[in-house]
């Protein structure tokens, strides 16, 4: 038995079939609070948890389907290509929106921590949470947050977008494919760009191409602005 | 769909490899999904050549994050520690990013296609 809990398979199994209950969860429910990726993190850790399974076991089959991410963000390139008159019509407004997004982002979320009373560390964790994970974590090491806790908070994030992300995008008058795809992707990354994708063809290619754009906004102002306030 | 799988990963690797020799923040993927971008706009790479296989993998993105969400059950002990202001904070900021970035691009892009 625990021959097995070591072997890939099981995490790969237990990952690929809760997953497809997730989607039909998903599906047959219609309730955006059951967003697969969300309930299907969920219902894993619930599982590992119970059973006393370390995640170490099941990272050995998590991991073979996280490996297929990294060509998924390359294929993003696609839809960006084949609806690229529509987004470089819209190229400077695409633009201002991911800077303003991304300057909205560093001081909402170090903003509000701050207020609540979160510590100098956690502060700095939250401020680059709406970028994709390895830009976060770059970011977080930089400038003295806690590295595990932006990777948890950047997954976080994500899931917030795509679970009412476009819900909330419609409730306040934000309509636009590119305006939406736009929104979701500064804020969520990959995760609401996943699910944007599934629903609209053209905001999705914009939603992935946030995900490049807020990357590097973020990258570029945060360390700059380190260094002009020398937040430490 | 083998050739996609294998441009996809080539552009992968050539993305992490060019982020690794300029020492650049930006993850190799990113970079690897502009330099993709570049060979479809030179007519280096055909459309059709990834479309397969690029498809595919976009339709299950989503599946994609699973393993990178159960990690967090890692930090539990971490966010616990100030959870108020962390949710809080995470949860604001992500609707307050959504609400300017989309205005913006709205505004300045007017509602007309």
């Amino acid at each position: 038995m625990t021959e097995l809990l070591s072997s890939p398979l099981f995490g790969v199994v237990l990952t690929l079939v809760t997953f497809r209950l997730a989607e039909l969860l998903y599906r047959r429910s219609g309730f955006i609070l059951f967003n697969p990726v969300f309930v299907s993190i969920c219902a894993i850790i619930a599982i590992l948890k119970v059973s006393q399974i370390s995640y170490a076991d099941y990272a050995r089959g998590g991991d073979l389907i996280l490996f297929l991410l990294g060509p998924s963000v390359v294929a993003l390139a696609l839809p960006l290509w084949q609806r690229r008159e529509q987004v470089l019509k819209r190229k400077l407004p695409i633009l201002a929106g991911v800077c303003a997004g991304a300057l909205a982002s560093i001081a909402s979320a170090a903003g509000t921590a701050w207020l609540l009373g979160a510590s100098p560390e956690v502060v700095l964790s939250l401020v680059p949470k709406s970028v994709t994970t390895p830009i976060a974590i770059g970011i977080s090491e930089q400038i003295g947050g806690i590295v595990p806790l932006t990777a948890a908070l950047v997954v976080l994030t994500g899931c917030l977008g795509a679970i009412c992300g476009p819900e909330f995008c419609r409730l306040i008058g934000i309509r636009k494919p590119t305006s939406l795809g736009l929104a979701i992707g500064t804020a969520s990354h990959g995760i609401g760009t996943a699910r944007v994708l599934a629903e609209d063809r053209l905001a999705g290619a914009v939603s992935g191409l946030a995900i490049g754009l807020n990357g590097l906004t973020t990258a570029v102002v945060v360390p700059l602005l380190w260094f002009v306030f020398g937040w430490n | 769909m083998l050739q996609g799988l294998v441009l996809l990963l080539g552009f992968q690797f050539a993305g992490e490899l060019f982020a690794r020799l300029l020492d650049l923040p930006i993850p190799g993927n990113v970079i690897g999904m502009a330099m993709l971008l570049v060979a479809l706009a030179a007519g280096v790479v055909k459309q059709e050549s990834i479309s397969e296989a690029g498809e595919l993998l976009l339709k299950y993105m989503a599946l994609f994050f699973v393993p990178a969400g159960v990690g967090v059950m890692l930090y539990f002990e971490l966010i616990a520690r100030e959870w108020l202001p962390i949710i809080v904070g995470t949860v604001v900021s992500t609707f307050v990013v959504m609400a300017v970035t989309g205005w913006v691009e709205q505004l300045l892009g007017g509602d007309s296609d």
